[in-house]
């Protein structure tokens, strides 16, 4: 529990140098966990699954933001239009987290690296496709949407369209009733769903491959399902994500998905082997806070913003570094003392 | 066809084929061949030491330096420093040198003892080590002391530039020494032969008694153990030398460019470098300076014959995204190989 408590003393400090009205905060931290807990969600099932930190939702939230793009291209809005960026969104991201799947399942023992590097590995591809093929190779329809030459989507799509679509279905102000509903229903969800013989399984695999491979689960396959389960959670997340933002960053919306949903899990308190919806909720709350504090507080204290805006990228980096660090180092330990015996 | 792919590897065969394919292609669209090649020589002698750094790296069994910005960023600051104190040409690149490599050992001499103790998880925990380093740097760059106005934005504004212009200082002083001229082609004598000079060390070193532990080490622990030699000490020799590496590797890179970047920009400098040393042939265990030569000569020329190419062929930053798609691409396939053997 040292993680979080760390957490939370720095961005009380931090709050008392922005001098911000606590209703202000509140209301900003309602928001932003609204839009963020579900892409925490994601990252749940693959830890317990043993296969560590799933730097591979990008590929889910490209997934997502695929979806938003051709909702866009065929200019559907409102409430239809989010149901049907879901709709679409839910057998790409299936694909892909099949395919990530199967990449991992080559890789065992170095799942997190690899993750990471199929990320950027997809985000190359994904580039290839909207910046090169779209509007050559592929046609788009909606003609705002591409750059002034004809090739290639603009940098920032605008989602006019679906903004607050889910936010804002049940009125209540500026509070996203129906976001936060959504986001209690995915998490009992998921959490009925590991006490299920499938998620008992993954527990299982997580606890040790070999053991279970030999009483009977296929690990392989239960492996590639804990990724799909991930993809797919990561697409909808983003898609909640940006209907909330109401502008896409077609190049790089997505980018900071992995690193920012993977430093709230764990400034939660949760590691490289074990994660819950509690450290999921925390973490979001504890990494946000400091996110919106940290600029504010580096302007009065050292009369300089950027400060803070860099401290807390570095917050979001130190924080996966060093949890990945400490659980190395406890692994090693164990590994040591198990072979003096 | 099948034994001749077997034995120069699958990626680096598709690479080639790709390669003499744009080379084709190049010609036949009448790009002048000659700027081609004078690219690809200053390209290769750029990026070399930055891959020459993965070799100790490997051999000494910490697997591929993913934490290279740690040594780029003392590179970085021996270059400001030289800076600040209006030093330029050879002697603004060698006091670089002489101030970042004492401070590179320093951090890799820490940094190889932290990977000690996490054996086997040293590429994953070494990205997000070389992540923080950088943004931490990053804080360091707007607080820094520097006064020269070469350094610092000339109207406001805090702390250093993002981009440091080389010009009046250490700007291209190795890619002109002795450089010559065959034809159109221009030889950037200075920095070959430079690059020959640390792989020829790294080589000389490989080769002693000294060498031959630290490979024992990285290849084989418990038979180097067996055999009386310390593995934690030949690993933390390996991550300093490759740190040193690094940071001389960003200096050459850097008065190449004729800019130092600061900032985010070290931020994901390791992972061209490590598809490098793996196109040549490398792999999770294994890495020699032949492997370097050849993936970096590769790696770049592909890169430099796809740009003009591409800017004919089709609109918008391809070459970016082309390089984006290769690098991570042989990362992964060197990944997914069951017991890391060849690329």
């Amino acid at each position: 529990m040292i993680v979080p408590i760390i957490f939370l003393i720095l961005g009380v400090v931090g709050f008392l140098f922005t001098g911000l009205p606590l209703k202000f905060l509140m209301d900003e931290m309602v928001i932003r966990l609204a839009r963020n807990l579900v892409l925490v969600l994601s990252l749940i099932i693959p830890v317990i699954t043993g296969m560590g930190l799933n730097f591979g939702i990008v590929l889910g939230a490209m997934a997502g933001q695929i979806a938003l793009i051709i909702i866009t291209n065929y200019s559907i809005g409102g409430g239809l239009g989010f149901l049907l960026s879901i709709i679409i969104s839910t057998p790409i991201a299936i694909l892909f987290g099949f395919l990530v799947g199967r990449v991992l399942n080559k890789a065992k023992g170095k799942e997190m690296i690899t993750s990471m590097i199929l990320g950027f590995f997809a985000n190359g591809v994904y580039q290839l496709i909207f910046l090169v093929f779209a509007g050559s190779i592929i046609p788009i329809k909606n003609k705002s949407l591409l750059l002034s030459s004809g090739v290639g989507l603009k940098n920032t799509v605008d989602l006019a369209g679906i903004t607050y679509s889910l936010d804002r279905l049940i009125p209540f102000g500026k509070y996203p009733i129906a976001t936060l509903l959504v986001t209690l229903l995915l998490y009992l969800s998921v959490n009925y769903f590991l006490k299920t013989k499938l998620g008992q399984n993954m527990r299982a695999v997580g606890q040790d491959m070999h053991i279970a491979e030999v009483s009977g689960i296929n690990v392989d396959k239960t492996r590639i399902t804990a990724i799909i389960i991930s993809t797919v959670l990561a697409a909808w997340g983003q898609i909640i994500f940006l209907q909330n933002i109401g502008t896409m960053n077609t190049y790089g919306s997505h980018e900071q998905v992995g690193l920012f949903a993977v430093a709230s899990l764990l400034v939660g308190g949760a590691t490289v082997d074990k994660a819950s919806w509690k450290e999921a909720l925390i973490g979001t709350f504890l990494f946000h806070f400091l996110f919106i504090v940290s600029p504010l507080a580096g302007q009065n204290l050292m009369n300089n913003a950027q400060i803070g805006e860099y401290f807390r990228v570095f917050v979001a980096y130190g924080v996966i570094g060093l949890a990945l660090l400490l659980h190395a180092w406890e692994k090693d330990k164990s590994k040591t003392s198990l072979s003096d015996i | 066809m099948k034994d001749l792919m077997d034995k120069i590897g699958f990626p680096r065969f598709i690479i080639t084929v790709f390669l003499i394919g744009l080379i084709l292609l190049a010609v036949f669209l009448k790009i002048p061949l000659p700027g081609l090649i004078t690219d690809i020589l200053v390209r290769f002698g750029m990026n070399a030491i930055l891959v020459l750094a993965m070799v100790p790296a490997v051999q000494s069994g910490i697997g591929l330096n993913f934490n290279l910005p740690l040594g780029i960023v003392f590179g970085l600051i021996g270059a400001l420093v030289s800076i600040e104190f209006k030093l330029a040409g050879f002697k603004g690149l060698l006091v670089s040198i002489l101030i970042a490599v004492p401070l590179a050992a320093i951090a890799g001499y820490f940094y190889g003892k932290m990977l000690n103790k996490i054996k086997g998880q040293e590429m994953t925990v070494g990205t997000y080590i070389g992540f923080s380093v950088v943004s931490l740097m990053c804080i360091f760059w707007l607080v820094a002391p520097f006064k020269s106005p070469e350094l610092i934005w000339a109207y406001g504004g805090n702390g250093l530039r993002v981009t440091v212009s080389l010009e009046s200082s250490i700007g291209h002083i190795l890619n002109n020494l002795w450089h010559f001229n065959i034809g159109k082609v221009v030889v950037p004598t200075g920095l070959l032969l430079f690059f020959a000079l640390c792989a020829f060390i790294v080589w000389v070193y490989n080769k002693s008694k000294k060498g031959l532990s630290m490979r024992v080490a990285g290849s084989n622990e418990k038979f180097a153990l067996s055999n009386g030699i310390d593995v934690d000490r030949e690993r933390i020799i390996g991550t300093i030398i490759s740190t040193v590496l690094a940071a001389i590797g960003i200096i050459v890179y850097s008065q190449a460019f004729g800019f130092l970047q600061l900032y985010n920009a070290p931020l994901y400098a390791a992972m061209p470098a490590v598809a490098s040393i793996l196109i040549g042939g490398a792999s999770l265990h294994k890495a020699k300076i032949v492997h370097v030569i050849i993936g970096t000569l590769l790696f770049q020329s592909l890169l430099v014959v796809a740009l003009p190419v591409i800017n004919i062929i089709s609109e918008g930053s391809m070459s970016e995204v082309i390089r984006t798609i290769i690098s991570n691409g042989i990362i992964l396939y060197a990944l997914t190989r069951t017991g890391g053997e060849e690329a």
